[in-house]
């Protein structure tokens, strides 16, 4: 037993190097740059497909050409990240958050493509490191000896960190500028030089991370989707901004991996999720983090006033619904599948934004609760072989108390904080329907979800959708303008204010999570018996980025936007994936493109568009003042 | 000059017990003693002017008063039940109304809205999901707009006031669930002398016509000489006089530590 207990704790601190490598490099880039770097785990993936390339080349046998080749990619990986920070992220560092973090999320769609265009789809599989071939007995275990190599990496690293930071000039200044930008400007350094100097180092962390895994697993086109949201664990549970927390929180992570696998083969995911819980609880902004000062909205601009719909607007939308209600009259069925799908994903897309846009709260991660609805429903008609009505029922609710749960914890949090957890928790709502192959059927899903027979017919089935989700989304609309939703909105406004006139900002936060779960998995519900199957996709990042990107195109601060966001951008993508099996790589390109062009959003662009056309008479109007 | 009269104050103090009293309340940030040992209390419908230089730890003060800081120690009494600890939140449905020194309001609502926001939320009424918050409390939002001099504002946006408009509607905001006390941190920074004037003179007013025990921090001596009832002296954390205000002004520790640095008036 005890050498079993052993062996695992060693595992465990294995597997933890990786994950400590890109952790420390994405605090470090937060700490200076204040960007969440969502591309980290691309180049970590980037740095094991370099490897895997360089050592074939060089010769995998030979220790000079191995650890060449390792070291090559992730000076190569460095290099990459500084094209990316000089290319992008140097035009976006006064952006708010959530344009940031969808910059960087194009630049993970870009380097997919990139990858599966060099690389292709399949597995590559690594050579062994020569010199590290053999095992040691250890507990009467054999163990590789490239895991002890591994497990003395960690430390080492932390170690050089450490020098780095106290020891050298450059060090000095990375800390100050963590501590205090401003400061930076005013010792004079050359910030840009700093900032370029600190990506390109974080990103050569991540992908020495990438290529020291090489001898270990095989690399794929999935690694860099499963390590970012490892890291952004690692990350909220060790503290933003701290490497030593960043390597208590990988050990402690990579440990329970190990000890979970052995004792709950099923449910690893879920005792990690324990602990992040009782970590979060305890410590809100992780073990070694400290709360960020002066977070709360005190430099974003001030929210514009909010008015209801005037009557002209409230025309055009029972205009719409009306087209919508007539349109199985003369739309052929093809039509109406594409507008079944579309008017589900306004209800996506309304529910995202009924908690982004009123609530404040950006989430990365809102597709779990689609999932959950889709699944909620599956699952019912599955193991309880309930007809459609009940399950379409049943469903809201798993995805409504799952909101419960994850969102007690993500309230507590802000920004880019609530973001990360937001996606942490939609990667193990995931990673759970992924694994519990006997219950939901893993990968292949579950299939076999049909409609009722009065509903199979598709005009039945899009009128039964259209009518739920134009109730729910009127619903949604009501509450922004009811009493609970100005309490929601006073919270996000002013905090501090919205306390002192009593006001429970988290619990109304809170609330407002569960109810936006609670819509998503209504539209989930009806997604799975629409397609009449669901699968782990549904609930993966890039689906929640879909409905970021609905609500954004639409404006966050108007209430119609997201549902005019959904049409628009469902149907630009369907479009996209018609055209080109590159369709990540252009939906990249535009994200990123958006965000440096507009780094204050399309309705911030607006705005200051019409800006500069009320200003436009003014100069004339002192011309002719000045005149006399 | 609309000060509470001398009868006034005499028939408050006889007839009631303080509002607010404070005992030995202490908080230090890192080894900084920001507040240390300060007991005061406040009596119904009197003004009580804190005053002292920056940094003195008034806004300190203010926020463990209403619960935003717990204090190291020291205890606050609310109407003889202790409020020491309370989330904000509870502090305020207690009865305690409170302005910021740097304005806090809803940007993206009126400022009709606004008021109404505290309206709603003293009627217990912010988990109801249907039905226009707009429609609700609209007279007595307009009522206390109108009290504050702001009724002809109330369909402006909160984001684009003036700051001194933006003072006023804080006020209403804070009066709109009937405080037993009011604690204005500051209310006229940024206002021209004559509105500091005549936001205090509507306070006073106000504080004495419904008994509202009233805390403020103030720079400009014309207004604290003119507008409290009693003044209490703050530096670096510690009380160093209380009195009447000419009392205060007499005062060697004062005229040493605060009048004597040359702020006798105006502010900073
Ligand atoms: N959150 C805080 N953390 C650390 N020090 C603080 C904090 N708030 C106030 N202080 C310090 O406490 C002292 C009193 O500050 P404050 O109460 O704001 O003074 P005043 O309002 O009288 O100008 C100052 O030295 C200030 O720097
Ligand atoms: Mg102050």
């Amino acid at each position: 037993m005890i050498d079993l207990i052993l062996n695992q704790t060693l595992n465990g601190l294995a597997s933890a190097s990786s994950l400590f490598l890109v952790a420390s490099g994405l605090s470090i880039i937060f700490g200076v740059t204040r960007i969440v770097n969502f591309a980290h785990g691309s180049l970590y993936m980037l740095g094991a497909y370099l490897a895997w390339t360089l050592v074939g080349r060089f010769g995998p046998t030979d220790a000079l050409g191995f650890w060449g080749g390792v070291l090559l990619a992730a000076v190569l990986t460095g290099l990459i990240g500084v094209v990316i920070e000089v290319l992008i992220l140097r035009r976006i560092y006064q952006a708010p958050e959530l344009f940031q973090l969808l910059a960087t999320f194009g630049v993970v769609l870009m380097l997919q493509d990139v990858a599966l265009g060099l690389w292709g789809a399949e597995d590559k599989i690594g050579p062994r490191a020569p010199g590290f071939k053999s095992f040691v007995i250890l507990f009467g275990n054999r163990f590789p000896t490239y895991e002890l190599f591994l497990i003395a990496v960690g430390p080492l690293v932390l170690l050089i960190l450490w020098l780095l930071f106290q020891k050298t000039r450059w060090g000095t200044l990375v800390r100050a500028a963590t501590q205090d930008r401003e400061m930076v400007g005013a010792l004079g350094v050359n910030q840009r030089l700093l900032f370029t100097s600190v990506f390109a180092f974080g990103s050569m962390l991540a992908g020495l991370g990438g290529a020291l895994q090489l001898p270990r697993e095989a690399v794929t086109l999935h690694m860099d989707l499963s390590m970012i949201s490892e890291a952004f664990v690692v990350v909220v549970v060790g503290g933003l901004g701290s490497v030593t927390g960043a390597y208590l929180a990988a050990v402690l992570i990579g440990i329970l991996h190990a000890f979970g696998i052995l004792i709950f083969p099923k449910i690893t995911l879920v005792l990690v999720f324990l602990v992040m819980a009782v970590v979060l609880v305890v410590k809100p902004y992780g073990l070694m983090g400290k709360a960020p000062v002066g977070h709360q909205r005190a430099h974003g601009p001030a929210e514009p006033l909010l008015l209801p719909a005037d009557g002209l607007t409230k025309l055009a939308g029972l205009i719409g619904l009306i087209i919508l209600a007539l349109a199985p009259l003369v739309a052929p069925d093809h039509i109406l599948l594409t507008l079944t799908e579309l008017v589900i994903f306004a209800l996506f897309a309304a529910s995202l934004h009924f908690m982004m846009g009123p609530g404040g709260m950006a989430s990365f991660g809102h597709a779990a609760y689609f999932g959950l609805g889709a699944y909620g429903a599956a699952l019912a008609v599955k193991w309880l072989g309930a007809p459609m009505e009940p399950a379409l029922l049943l469903a809201p609710f798993l995805a409504g108390i799952a909101g419960v749960v994850f969102g007690w914890f993500c309230v507590r949090l802000s920004g880019v904080y609530l973001a990360m957890l937001t996606l942490a928790f939609a990667q193990i709502a995931w990673a759970t329907a992924f694994q519990s192959v006997d219950l939901t059927g893993g990968d292949n899903g579950i299939l076999g979800v049909w409609p009722s027979a009065w509903a199979v017919s598709k005009p039945a089935y899009y009128y039964l959708t259209l009518a739920v989700c134009a109730a729910s989304i009127v619903a949604l609309r009501l509450t922004i303008f009811s009493p609970f939703g100005y309490g929601l909105r006073a919270a996000r406004d002013n905090p501090l204010r919205a306390e002192a006139i009593g006001l429970d900002v988290v619990r109304i936060q809170w609330v407002a999570f569960a109810v936006a779960a609670f819509c998503a998995g209504i539209a989930g519900g009806l997604f799975a018996f629409f397609k009449g199957s669901v699968f782990p996709t549904y609930m993966a990042i890039p689906r929640s980025v879909d409905a970021l990107l609905m609500v954004l195109l639409g404006g966050v601060q108007t209430v119609s936007g997201p549902i005019i966001g959904a049409f628009a951008y469902a149907g630009l993508s369907e479009q996209l994936m018609k055209l080109t099996m590159y369709w990540r790589f252009v939906l990249g390109l535009s994200i990123v493109l958006l965000v440096v062009l507009f780094p204050r959003g399309l309705v911030g662009a607006g705005l200051a568009l019409r800006e500069r056309w009320r200003k436009e008479p003014e100069p004339a109007a002192t011309l002719v003042e000045a005149r006399p | 000059m609309t000060a509470v009269s001398p009868a006034q104050i005499a028939s408050a103090v006889a007839a009631s017990e303080p509002v607010l009293v404070v005992r030995d309340l202490a908080k230090s940030f890192g080894g900084v003693r920001a507040v240390d040992g300060v007991s005061f209390s406040v009596l119904p419908g009197t003004m009580l002017a804190l005053i002292g230089p920056n940094g003195a730890g008034k806004t300190t003060c203010f926020n463990m008063l209403n619960g935003q800081l717990r204090p190291d120690g020291g205890q606050v009494l609310l109407a003889g039940r202790p409020i020491t600890g309370m989330k904000p939140r509870n502090v305020w449905r207690m009865g305690v109304g409170r302005t910021f020194q740097i304005t806090a309001t809803f940007t993206s609502m009126t400022v009709r809205e606004n008021v109404q926001m505290a309206l709603i939320s003293h009627a217990g009424e912010i988990w109801s999901p249907f039905g226009r918050a707009r429609d609700r409390h609209r007279e007595a939002a307009d009522a206390l707009l109108a009290q504050v001099g702001m009724a002809a504002q109330a369909e402006r946006a909160c984001g684009v006031l003036a700051y001194g408009d933006l003072k006023r509607v804080e006020l209403a905001v804070a009066l709109a669930n009937q405080p037993k006390l009011l604690l204005m941190d500051e209310p006229t920074a940024g206002m021209a002398p004559r509105e500091r004037i005549e936001l205090m003179a509507l306070t006073a007013d106000i504080a004495a016509a419904e008994g509202i025990a009233v805390l403020f921090t103030e720079h400009d001596m014309d207004v604290v000489f003119t507008h409290s009832d009693s003044v209490i002296v703050l530096d670096r954390g510690r009380l160093i006089a209380h009195g009447t205000a000419e009392e205060v002004r007499q005062d060697p520790n004062v005229r040493a530590v605060y009048l004597g640095t040359g702020a006798t008036s105006g502010g900073h």
